[in-house]
C-alpha cells in the first residue's frame, strides 16, 4: 500500500531538550494510523511538524509524495498549503462563529462557490448528527458537540489525511467511548487517512488499523496492528504501557524458575530465551486463572474487594504480589468468593519472559 | 443499637424538595454510603448531618444527642457535633503548615500542649504524614493534601467521620490506594462514616451498606452484595454498573424482542408479574452476557454491528430486532467477527417494567 | 498543494517589523522620557554627579515633600485598608440586608475623580468658610472648626473616601470566590465563626488586602489633585504637587526642572518597589483558594446589628458621595459663592453660562472629549499591537518588549508630564510645549498599561490552537488575523478604549502640567478656575464633568453586561 505520510530523520528540540530523534515514520493510505505514548513523548510535536505549526530542525516530511518540509533545502509549505484536516484536544472551534460558520470556513478560503459550500456543510452537518444546531454559537454546545463540530470541520474540505491530536481527552467517559466509535465510522465512510495521536491505550486499541507505540524519549518501540502489540509486545516497555501488567520476580537456579524467594516453580511450559540469572514474568489479570485446586501457584488473598460487577483480589505468593479481576457473577457461580487470608492456586493462560533489568529501566509510567 | 438516626428528615429550597422525608439508621463503627447521580439530595443530606443545612421538617440524632430539629427548635451548630469531615476540594489552610492544620481542633478544644502534640503526631503517623509536618499543605500533591484533611478530622476522635466525595480530586491510581487507607483507618479507630459519593465502585468496595437514592428519594438501602444481586429497580440497575435494557413485548404468551419475529426462549423465564404489561424491559450487563452456538436452545439470536478489540476484553454491539445489546466478553472467549449472526445467552437477566 | 521553497530563516520577516514597531511605540512615549529623566536627575553638565542629587533631595523643601507623601499615603493606605475590608467582609460574610445593592453602592468612588471630591470638602469643611463649620460655629458660638480639612488628616480622610474600593473589590473577589470548605472545616473542627474569620479567613485572604493596600499606596504618592486643592493653601506639598509647583513658578529654569526629575526620580523608584511587592506578594504569597462544588459560604448572623449597620453603611455612602455631590451641584448653581442656598440664589444659568458662552470651559470640554478619544483610539490600536507581539508571537529578542512593557505600568503621571516636557519642549529638534499635542502624548504614555493589560487578557483567552485551526483550515496568517483573532479580542479592545476614554476625560495629574491657556482639559479648568477664585463655574463645570462620567461609565457598565452574556 501507498503511504501518504513519510518522516525521515525528523530532529527537533526545544532548548536542551530534544523531544524527537531521527524520527522515522511512514503512514499508509486510507489507514487509520495511532501514535500512543506517554505524555511529553513528543507524540504532539510530530503532529504539529506533520501540520506544519512546527519546523523540523533536520529531517524531511513529506505529504502524498509531496515535500512538505526538508531541512536539507530549507523547503517549507506552510499549514494552509498542506491540505490537511487537523482536530484539537481543545476543539478549538472559534466561538464567535456560528455551528455553519465554523464548518464552511475551511471551503471559503478554497474560494468555492457559494451553493457548493450551503451543501456540503449541510450535508456535513447531517453526517455529524448536528441538524438543527447549525445556527448556535459554540457556548451553547455541549463538549462533545463542540468535538463534532472541530470534526465537521476537518472533514468538509475533503483533506488527503486527518490529524486528531487526543480530541477525546477533554470529554467524559460516556461520551469518549461514544465518540471514539463515531470518528472511527466517519473514517470508515469518508475512507480517509487518519492519525490519531493520544496517551489512552484503549482508544488506540479500539479505533486503528495500525498502532505506534512512543516512549518517553520520543523513540518508537513497536509499530504493528493492535492484535499484535498486546499479544505480542516487542518488549517490557510495550507490555507495561498496553494494560494493567503484573510482574513476579524470578530466579533461575539451574534449568529450574522460582517466584521470588520460594522454592514453587513458574508453572509454564517454556522458559525464557537467555541466560541472565534474574527474571520477571509478565502477565495481565485476565490470563490468571484463579481456583481452590491445588494445581499452579499456591497464594494467599491479601485483599478481596468487591466492585459491582467484578471482584479485585490482590494475592501474594512468596514475597511476590499480584492483581486479579473476575467477572462478579463467575466468581459467586463458581465457588471462587474468596475472603481476606484465604488460600488459593494461580495458573495462566499466557505468560510474557523480560529480563529483570528492563523492568528497572522502565520504571513506573 | 442504630447510632446515628434520621427520622423524617426532609430539606426544601425554596419550591425543589431536595430530600423527602428520609429516614435511615447508621450503626456505630459502620461504614454507611450514599450513592446516587449529582443533585440526588446525597450532599444536601451529609450536610444536614454535619449542620451546614437547616432541616425543613425532621430530626437527625448521634446516640443519645438531639442534634437538629427544626419542630423543637434545636439545632446544634456545626463546631459542636464533634464530627470529622473531609471534603472533596481536601479544605486545607495554606497559610498553615500541616502539622498545624492537624493541630488545629484540638487547639479549640484547649487541651494541655503535650496532648495536642501527642495526637497530632499520632494522626499524622496513621496517615504516614509525619515527614511532611513541617511542609505547607501547597507542597503536597492531592493525596498528600487529602492525607492532611483525614488526619485533621481524625485527630479529635470524631464519633462520626463525614467524607464528601473525598476521593473524586484525585487520580484513579490514588483514589483506590486511600479507599485501602480510609478502610483500614476506620477498622483501627472505628468511628462510623458517612460516605458521600457517585462513583459505584467506591461504594461498593468500602461500605457495609449503602443507600442509592434518586431525586431526593431513597431507592434501595442495602449492603453491597445484595444490591449487586437483587437491584430494587430499573434506576438501580442502570446506576451500579454499565447496562443494556432491551425492549421486550408480551404477545400471545410469547416475549418478543421488540422488532424481532422469533420469541425468547423459555429457558429466559419471564416473571408473572411482568405478563401483565404490553411491553418491559429486558436488563444485563455487557459483562453477563456470554456468545454461545446457534443450536442452543437458551439462546438468542443476533448480528454483530461492531467489534472492537480494546485489549482485555472484546466489545460487542449486537442488534435484536430493533434492539441493540452491549456485550463484552475476555479476549480468550470465543467470539463472533464483525457483522457476523450470533447467538447470546443472557446469563443474568433481570427484568423492569418499561420507562414511564 | 504547490510546493514553494521559502527560508527557515527569513531575516527580517513580518515579525520583527512589528516588534521593532511596538518597540518603538513604548521607546518613544515611555522609556525615552522616563530615560530623560534620570539623566536630568543625576547629570550635571553632561556628567555624572550623585552629590548634586543628595544635595537636592536634602533641601529643606524637597524633603518635606517627600516625608508628607510618606505620610499621607501612609495615613491613606491605612484607611482605605480598614474601611476598604470591612465593607468588603460585610457584604460577603454577614447577613447584611441588601447585600448586592450595597455592594454596587460601594463600587460608586470609584467613578468621582477625587480632586472634586476634595474641592467639595473644601467647600464644606475649610476652617472658616466651609459650610459645616460655618453652620457648627454658628450653632455653638464658638470660633473654632469642627473639622479642619486642610490638615494631613484631612487630605488623608478624602482620598480614603475615593480610593477605599481598590482594596473593596479586590477582597470582595477573594471572599466570594473563596472556596467555602475551607471555613466550614474549620467550624466542624470545633471554630466559631469569629475564630474562623480570624485564624482562618483573614489570613487567607491577606494576599489579596495587601495588593489592594499596595495599589493604594502606589496612587496616593503620585496623587495631585486632593493636595493641590486642600494642601498648598496650608503648604502642604507632596511629591507630585512640588513637582507642579516648581514648573509651574519657575517657567523652565535648569534648578526647579533638576528638583523636580530628582523627585521624579524618587517616585519612579518608589513605584517601581511597590510594583515589585505586589508581584511577589500576587505570585508567591496568593494561596490556591478557590475550589470545588460550591455552596453559599457560611454568612455571620448580625442578628441586632443587621439594621443598625445598614444605617451606618448608607450614612457612610450619604456622607462621603450623596453629601459632597450635592454639595458640588447647589454650589455650581449658585449666583455667588458664599450666598445661603436658598431659591432665589439658585439658577441654572451657571450651567449654561459655562456650556455656551464661557470660552474657558467649552474649550476644556471640547478638549477633553477630544483628547481622550484620540488618545483611546490609539492607545488601543497600538496595545494590541504590542500585546499580541507579548502574548502570542514567538520572536527573537521579545523579552525586550516584555520589560517595556512593564514600564507603563511603574511610571506616574507626573513623572511622564515631566519627561514629555524634557523630550518634546525643542530640545531634541520637535518643539510640542505648549499646543495639546504633547498632552496627547502623555495621555497615550499614561494610558497604554490600561490598554495593555485588557488587551493581554483577551488575547490570552485565544488559545494558540483556534489560530492554528484556521491555518489547517486554508486561511494564510493575516487571514486568521483578521477572521479568528481581531474578531475575539474586539470586547479587549473596547475595553480598552472605555478604560482610557473615561479617565482621559477627568485627568489633571498630567495635563495641569502641560497646559497652555487654550489648551486647558476639565480637570485643568475646574483646578485653574477653582485657584483664581471662579468658584461657582469651577463647580458648575465639575457638576457637568460628574454628569459626562456617569453617562459614559453606565454605558460602559451596558457594554460589558452584554459582552458577558
Amino acid at each position: 500500500m501507498q503511504d501518504i505520510i513519510k518522516l525521515e530523520g525528523v530532529c527537533k528540540a526545544y532548548g536542551d531538550h530534544q523531544v524527537l530523534k531521527d524520527l522515522d515514520l511512514s503512514i499508509r493510505k486510507g489507514e487509520c494510523f495511532t501514535m500512543l505514548g506517554p505524555s511529553g513523548c513528543g507524540k504532539t510535536v510530530t503532529i504539529r511538524l506533520i501540520a506544519g505549526h512546527e519546523v523540523p530542525d533536520s529531517g524531511k516530511i513529506e505529504i502524498d509524495d509531496t515535500v512538505v518540509a526538508d531541512s536539507s533545502t530549507g523547503a517549507y509549505i506552510p499549514p494552509e498549503r498542506r491540505g490537511l484536516g487537523i482536530v484539537f484536544q481543545d476543539y478549538a472551534v472559534w466561538p464567535h462563529m456560528t455551528v455553519t460558520q465554523n464548518i464552511a470556513y475551511p471551503l471559503k478560503m478554497e474560494k468555492r462557490p457559494k451553493a457548493e459550500i450551503d451543501k456540503l456543510v449541510k450535508a456535513m452537518i447531517a453526517t455529524v448528527g448536528m441538524e438543527g444546531l447549525d445556527k448556535r454559537l459554540p457556548s451553547e454546545l455541549s463538549g462533545g458537540q463542540q468535538q463534532r463540530v472541530a470534526l465537521a470541520r476537518a472533514l468538509v474540505a475533503d483533506p488527503s489525511v486527518m490529524l486528531l491530536d487526543e480530541p477525546l481527552s477533554n470529554l467524559d467517559a460516556n461520551l469518549r467511548e461514544e465518540m471514539r466509535f463515531e470518528i472511527k465510522a466517519l473514517q470508515q465512510r469518508f475512507g480517509i487517512t487518519v492519525l490519531y495521536v493520544t496517551h489512552d491505550q484503549e482508544v488506540a486499541l479500539a479505533i486503528s488499523d495500525r498502532i505506534a507505540i512512543m516512549d518517553a524519549n520520543g523513540r518508537i518501540r513497536q509499530t504493528g496492528t493492535p492484535y499484535e502489540i498486546f499479544e505480542k509486545p516487542a518488549d517490557l516497555f510495550v507490555f507495561k504501557f498496553m494494560g494493567i501488567a503484573n510482574f513476579l520476580a524470578v530466579r533461575s537456579e539451574g534449568d529450574k524458575y522460582y517466584v521470588g524467594t520460594g522454592t514453587q516453580e513458574v508453572p509454564w511450559p517454556e522458559g525464557p530465551a537467555g541466560t541472565a540469572e534474574k527474571w520477571v514474568v509478565g502477565f495481565r489479570p485476565s490470563d490468571v486463572e484463579i481456583g481452590r485446586e491445588a494445581k499452579g501457584l499456591k497464594g494467599v488473598i491479601k485483599r478481596a474487594n468487591f466492585l459491582g460487577s467484578t471482584m479485585d483480589y490482590a494475592i501474594e505468593i512468596d514475597g511476590e504480589h499480584l492483581r486479579t479481576e473476575l467477572v462478579a457473577h463467575k466468581a459467586i457461580s463458581q465457588d471462587l468468593m474468596f475472603q481476606e487470608g484465604e488460600e488459593c492456586y494461580i495458573t495462566f493462560k499466557a505468560l510474557h519472559w523480560f529480563d529483570a533489568k528492563q523492568l528497572e529501566e522502565v520504571g513506573e509510567l | 443499637m442504630s447510632y446515628i438516626r434520621l427520622v423524617n428528615v426532609t430539606k426544601r429550597f425554596g419550591d425543589v424538595t431536595a430530600v423527602n422525608n428520609l429516614n435511615l439508621e447508621i450503626d456505630k463503627g459502620e461504614c454507611f454510603s450514599m450513592l446516587g447521580p449529582s443533585g440526588c439530595g446525597k450532599t444536601t443530606t451529609l450536610r444536614m448531618v454535619a449542620g451546614f443545612e437547616d432541616l425543613t421538617d425532621g430530626e437527625v440524632w448521634v446516640g443519645d444527642r438531639l442534634l437538629s430539629s427544626p419542630k423543637k427548635h434545636h439545632y446544634t451548630p456545626p463546631e459542636n457535633r464533634n464530627f470529622g469531615m473531609v471534603f472533596q476540594a481536601f479544605a486545607v489552610w495554606p497559610h498553615m503548615s500541616v502539622y498545624e492544620n492537624v493541630a488545629f481542633p484540638l487547639r479549640l478544644r484547649g487541651l494541655p500542649s503535650a496532648e495536642i502534640d501527642q495526637r497530632t503526631k499520632d494522626a499524622l503517623a496513621a496517615t504516614n504524614l509525619l515527614k511532611a509536618a513541617s511542609e505547607s499543605p501547597d507542597s503536597l500533591s492531592g493525596g498528600g493534601k487529602q492525607r492532611v484533611a483525614l488526619a485533621r478530622a481524625l485527630a479529635i476522635n470524631p464519633d462520626v467521620m463525614l467524607l464528601d466525595e473525598p476521593l473524586s480530586s484525585l487520580d484513579p491510581h490514588l483514589r483506590e490506594e486511600m479507599r485501602f487507607e480510609i478502610k483500614d483507618l476506620q477498622r483501627k479507630y472505628g468511628f462510623s462514616i458517612i460516605y458521600v459519593t457517585h462513583d459505584q465502585s467506591e461504594a461498593m468496595a468500602l461500605s457495609h451498606r449503602i443507600l442509592v437514592m434518586k431525586l431526593g428519594v431513597v431507592q434501595q438501602i442495602d449492603k453491597p452484595l445484595d444490591i449487586y444481586a437483587h437491584p430494587a429497580n430499573r434506576f438501580v440497575f442502570s446506576f451500579i454498573g454499565v447496562s443494556s435494557f432491551t425492549d421486550v413485548l408480551w404477545q400471545d404468551g410469547k416475549a418478543f424482542i421488540s422488532g424481532s419475529d422469533r420469541p425468547l426462549p423459555a429457558a429466559l423465564t419471564v416473571p408473572e408479574e411482568m405478563k401483565a404489561e404490553a411491553r418491559f424491559s429486558l436488563a444485563s450487563r455487557p459483562t453477563e452476557i456470554e456468545f454461545t452456538n446457534a443450536e442452543d436452545p437458551a439462546g438468542v439470536h443476533g448480528q454483530v454491528i461492531r467489534r472492537a478489540f480494546l485489549g482485555e476484553i472484546v466489545d460487542y454491539l449486537v442488534r435484536i430486532g430493533d434492539q441493540q445489546v452491549r456485550v463484552q466478553i475476555g479476549r480468550r472467549d470465543p467470539g463472533p467477527g464483525p457483522d457476523e449472526a450470533c447467538c447470546l445467552k443472557f446469563l443474568r437477566p433481570f427484568w423492569y417494567k418499561a420507562e414511564d | 498543494m504547490s510546493s514553494a521553497t521559502i527560508k527557515k530563516d527569513s531575516g527580517f520577516g513580518v515579525a520583527q517589523l512589528i516588534l521593532l514597531l511596538s518597540i518603538a511605540i513604548l521607546v518613544i512615549f515611555v522609556a525615552w522620557p522616563v530615560l530623560l529623566i534620570l539623566f536630568n536627575a543625576f547629570f550635571v553638565d553632561g556628567s555624572f554627579n550623585s552629590l548634586d542629587f543628595y544635595r537636592v533631595l536634602t533641601d529643606p523643601e524637597t524633603f518635606q515633600a517627600l516625608t508628607n507623601s510618606l505620610i499621607i499615603a501612609s495615613m491613606t493606605t491605612v484607611g482605605s485598608t480598614i474601611v476598604g475590608t470591612f465593607f468588603a467582609w460585610l457584604v460577603t460574610r454577614t447577613d447584611l440586608p441588601y447585600k448586592n445593592f450595597m455592594k454596587s453602592l460601594f463600587l460608586v468612588p470609584f467613578m468621582l475623580p477625587s480632586f472634586i471630591g476634595a474641592l467639595a470638602w473644601k467647600m464644606l469643611l475649610s476652617p472658616h468658610a466651609g459650610y459645616i463649620n460655618k453652620a457648627f460655629m454658628s450653632l455653638f458660638g464658638t470660633t473654632e472648626p469642627l473639622f479642619n480639612i486642610y490638615t494631613y488628616y484631612g487630605i488623608s480622610a478624602v482620598e480614603v473616601m475615593y480610593l477605599f474600593p481598590f482594596v473593596f473589590i479586590q477582597v470582595c473577589g477573594a471572599l466570594e470566590r473563596m472556596d467555602p470548605t475551607l471555613e466550614e472545616s474549620a467550624r466542624i473542627s470545633g471554630a466559631g465563626l469569629l475564630t474562623i474569620t480570624r485564624k482562618i479567613t483573614i489570613p487567607l485572604v491577606l494576599p489579596s488586602i495587601m495588593s489592594g493596600a499596595l495599589l493604594i499606596m502606589l496612587y496616593s504618592m503620585a496623587h495631585f489633585g486632593t493636595v493641590a486643592v486642600l494642601g498648598i493653601e496650608q503648604g502642604i506639598y507632596n511629591i507630585p504637587t512640588l513637582i507642579y509647583e516648581k514648573i509651574h513658578e519657575s517657567a523652565g529654569s535648569f534648578e526647579s526642572i533638576r528638583t523636580g526629575t530628582v523627585l521624579a526620580t524618587v517616585l519612579v523608584v518608589t513605584a517601581a518597589i511597590i510594583i515589585w511587592g505586589q508581584q511577589k506578594i500576587l505570585s508567591r504569597g496568593h494561596y490556591q483558594i478557590i475550589g470545588g462544588k460550591s455552596f453559599r459560604p457560611m454568612e455571620l448572623k448580625l442578628r441586632g446589628l443587621r439594621w443598625p449597620l445598614l444605617l451606618f453603611c448608607l450614612a457612610y455612602i450619604g456622607f462621603t458621595i450623596v453629601l459632597p455631590t450635592v454639595v458640588i451641584f447647589l454650589v455650581g448653581g449658585l449666583n455667588t459663592y458664599g450666598l445661603p442656598f436658598t431659591w432665589e440664589n439658585l439658577s441654572l444659568a451657571n450651567y449654561k453660562y459655562i456650556l455656551t458662552e464661557y470660552d474657558v470651559t467649552k474649550d476644556a470640554i471640547f478638549n477633553s472629549v477630544s483628547l481622550g478619544l484620540a488618545a483611546a483610539v490609539i492607545t488601543m490600536f497600538a496595545g494590541v499591537m504590542i500585546s499580541y507581539v507579548i502574548v502570542k508571537m514567538k520572536v527573537r529578542g521579545k523579552g525586550i518588549l516584555e520589560f517595556l512593557g512593564m514600564l507603563p505600568f511603574s511610571v506616574p503621571g507626573s513623572v511622564i508630564a515631566l519627561g514629555v516636557i524634557l523630550a518634546w519642549s525643542g530640545k531634541f529638534g520637535i518643539n510640542l510645549y505648549n499646543t495639546v499635542w504633547i498632552i496627547l502624548v502623555a495621555y497615550i504614555a499614561r494610558y497604554m498599561a490600561f490598554s495593555l493589560r485588557a488587551n493581554s487578557a483577551a488575547l490570552e483567552q485565544v488559545h494558540d490552537s483556534l489560530m492554528e485551526a484556521s491555518r489547517s483550515c486554508g486561511a494564510t496568517m493575516w487571514q486568521s488575523l483578521k477572521d479568528i483573532v481581531i474578531p475575539l479580542v474586539k470586547p479587549g479592545m473596547i475595553s480598552a478604549f472605555f478604560l482610557i476614554f473615561l479617565p482621559a476625560l477627568r485627568e489633571l495629574t498630567v495635563s495641569i502640567m502641560l497646559y497652555a491657556p487654550t489648551t486647558r482639559t476639565i480637570g485643568v479648568a475646574i483646578y485653574t478656575l477653582n485657584e483664581d477664585g471662579e468658584t461657582v463655574m469651577s463647580t458648575a463645570l465639575a457638576g457637568v464633568a460628574l454628569i459626562l462620567i456617569v453617562i459614559g461609565q453606565t454605558l460602559i457598565n451596558h457594554f460589558t453586561k452584554k459582552v458577558s452574556e
